[in-house]
């Protein structure tokens, strides 16, 4: 789960990294009255707020000298679709701005922490060349990334950040500054459950402070139980439609830009499944996985988040039944076929437990369901079906 | 032969009263595995269905000697059921569970560090020596004992492969499912490195997917160490970029983790690489043929 800037400045605020004043508004009037509360004589800066990077080139933050400007510059943006280079080309709709400070910038820098899969330790990362993209950096300059593995007994040391900071080559002065702020980042990582936070840029201003411009965080789905505030931060606005509507019924589920739905059950079969629509020549409309205990309602609620698509042109089902059961499975087919019509051809390949039950409450029910004998004859036929 | 499992090993349920538990302690023990023991604080002195029951994973190895657990613990309190049994002594720990906070599994990863305990999954389908010891909710009925080890990160798609094996009249060794979290217990490379000294196995097939780099470690190996063929698949190759696809650790992060960069390191270690997860089984039996 993803959150705004703005929700993520305030929680790391929290843990004591330093941030710039802000308020978020919703209105241009709002945007107006932010600047004016911030005071000063400017300039602001006016942020959209989208779950998308890229929004300054995509032209979602603009520099204003007057609280008149941040007005104008809100109600040109509020309501209406940001498109930047990780939103496709739909874009986001704009609901809120960030209306910032500005600050005297000296050096822009970046700072991050992930969990190194490698050593299932987390890692600071932090790198001289800030403001830009760090995968960028990673893959073109690896050696301008430095990275501090945290031991999970003693957490974050003082002595790692102040190795970081003097990498970055920053003055004596703000070294201490420095290991305040990763450790207040480290803490609201602990406390959060956070997958990911980067501040890019941190900037050293030109008084040696350093602060975060710009802030995202990323949460661990698995640890969402324990945090009711992180929850509520969620922004149904940013996700996919299909995907939130999956998740009330427990379902796993990807929107892709196909015309093959998919249903199938566990993880890594479904993403075989994709791949397997792809060699026979089609493309996959969807990624999901109704579970290994799918009940008859989900498998029905799940061809129903399918069937709405309208980029789908023909649904393959393919199902192992270990612990879940292929009569199960046709039940669910059938019951959600009373519900919404069958509007296109639907493939159903079945293995495991209870298949000939399965097989025959489908042939019973009179559906027009193709059966498909494996997994490569059951992607062949719906993406001939798919064709028409 | 087999690696991990046999017919002398006794496992303890962790989680032996919740309905997960119940089912699979029962399916396992009608296969023939030996379920000896059985914790759920608070239920001790009781049984299910024959097997006693006891409060602490400690009591329980004293009592039966098991000598591995399965997890079926919710995910709340599964880093603290894996943390029981390894304090408990318990050689293998099988963590079946799903949906463990990563840094439960972090903190987890530290407290095994120089302890004799072994720790597969979680998120994981489970360990099973056909014929001899199914430990997971892995469906016993499809395998067939043989000598093909086969270990994957994904529980359905190894159901797949070994299906596709015994189709083709290929028996397997072991089968383990590693599971589909960023933080493991055993990886591909340990479990590369059983079959490789294991003389029941004589062809490894492994299953990988995107996210992490646990393929191209397990392919460094391959390629200086593996006496035996290799065939494999990675399963994602049309996944976008930056979504999570249902596992855990199923995501491309900044570029890294990609379908074609495990399977171009898989190839250039010498494993044949299934271009379609249908053609698991005959890959597997075409290299060892050669």
């Amino acid at each position: 789960m993803n959150i705004h800037e703005y929700q993520a400045k305030e929680i790391l605020r929290r843990h004591g990294v330093a941030t710039l004043r802000n308020i978020v508004a919703s209105s241009p009037d709002e945007a107006k009255a932010a600047a004016q509360e911030l005071g000063g004589n400017g300039p602001w800066v006016v942020k959209a707020q989208i779950h998308a990077g890229g929004r300054g080139k995509g032209g979602g933050v603009k520099l204003v000298k007057t609280p008149q400007e941040a007005h104008d510059f809100a109600k040109a943006i509020i309501g209406k679709p940001l498109v930047t280079h990780q939103t496709g080309p739909g874009g986001r709709i704009v609901h809120r701005v960030l209306v910032e400070e500005g600050c005297a910038i000296d050096r822009e820098l970046y700072l991050g922490m992930v969990l190194d899969r490698a050593t299932s330790r987390l890692a600071l990362m932090a790198s001289a060349e800030g403001g830009v993209e760090i995968e960028e950096v990673a893959a073109k300059t690896p050696e301008k990334i430095f990275r501090e593995a945290i031991e999970p007994v003693v957490g974050l040391q003082g002595f790692q950040a102040r190795k970081l900071g003097a990498a970055l080559g920053l003055p004596g002065g703000s070294l201490g500054k420095f290991a305040k702020f990763a450790t207040g980042l480290y803490e609201a990582v602990l406390a959060t459950d956070a997958s990911l936070v980067e501040i890019n840029p941190l900037v050293l201003t030109k008084g040696g402070d350093l602060v975060a411009l710009d802030a995202k965080m990323g949460f661990d789905d698995n640890a969402l139980f324990r945090h009711a505030e992180i929850r509520a931060m969620r922004d149904p606005n940013e996700e996919d439609p299909r995907e939130v509507q999956a998740q009330e019924y427990d379902l796993s589920y990807i929107g892709l830009d196909g015309n093959i739905g998919c249903m199938v059950n566990g993880a890594g079969l479904a993403m075989a499944t994709m791949d397997i629509v792809k060699v026979a020549g089609g493309s996959p409309a969807n990624f999901l996985d109704v579970g290994g205990g799918a009940s008859e309602e989900k498998v029905a609620a799940a061809l129903r988040i399918i069937l709405a698509d309208k980029n789908v042109k023909a649904v393959f089902i393919n199902i192992f039944g270990g612990i879940m059961r292929c009569d199960v499975l046709a039940s669910g087919v059938v019951a959600a076929a009373k519900q919404v019509s069958l509007s296109v051809p639907v493939v159903v390949r079945m293995e495991g437990t209870n298949v000939e039950q399965g097989k025959k409450i489908l042939a019973d029910s009179g559906l027009d369901v193709t059966a498909a004998v494996d997994m490569a004859d059951g992607a062949r036929k719906a993406v001939a079906a798919a064709k028409g | 032969m087999s690696i991990l499992v046999g017919k002398g090993t006794k496992v303890v349920t962790q989680g032996i009263t919740g309905a997960t538990g119940q089912f699979h302690t029962r399916t396992c023990k009608e296969y023939g595995t030996q379920m000896v023991a059985g914790v759920t604080p608070g239920k001790g002195g009781t049984d299910f269905e024959g097997i006693p029951i006891f409060d602490t994973v400690g009591e329980a190895r004293a009592k039966t000697g098991c000598d591995a657990s399965v997890i079926y613990v919710p995910p709340p309190f599964a880093a603290d059921a894996i943390m029981e049994a390894a304090d408990a002594g318990v050689e293998l720990v099988i963590c079946i569970t799903e949906g463990i906070p990563i840094l439960d599994m972090v903190k987890v990863k530290r407290y095994l560090a120089g302890r004799r305990t072994r720790l597969v999954g979680p998120n994981c389908p489970g360990v099973i020596t056909p014929g001899e010891c199914k430990i997971g909710i892995m469906p016993g009925y499809i395998h067939k004992p043989g000598k093909i080890g086969v270990v994957s990160r994904s529980g359905t798609l190894t159901y797949e492969a070994v299906h596709q094996l015994t189709g083709l009249g290929i028996g397997q060794s072991t089968c383990v499912g590693i599971g589909g979290d960023p933080v493991n217990g055993t990886s591909f490379l340990d479990v590369l490195e059983l079959f490789n000294a294991d003389p029941g196995t004589e062809g490894v097939i492994l299953i990988g997917e995107i996210g992490g780099s646990a393929e191209e470690e397990a392919a460094d190996y391959i390629r200086r160490e593996m006496k035996k063929p290799v065939a494999g698949f990675i399963a994602g190759q049309t996944a976008p970029k930056g979504k999570r696809m249902g596992h855990a650790g199923a995501i491309i992060a900044g570029g890294k983790g990609t379908a074609a960069d495990k399977i171009e390191a898989l190839k250039a270690a010498g494993v044949k690489v299934a271009a379609s997860p249908a053609d698991l089984g005959t890959t597997m039996r075409d290299a060892l043929a050669r």
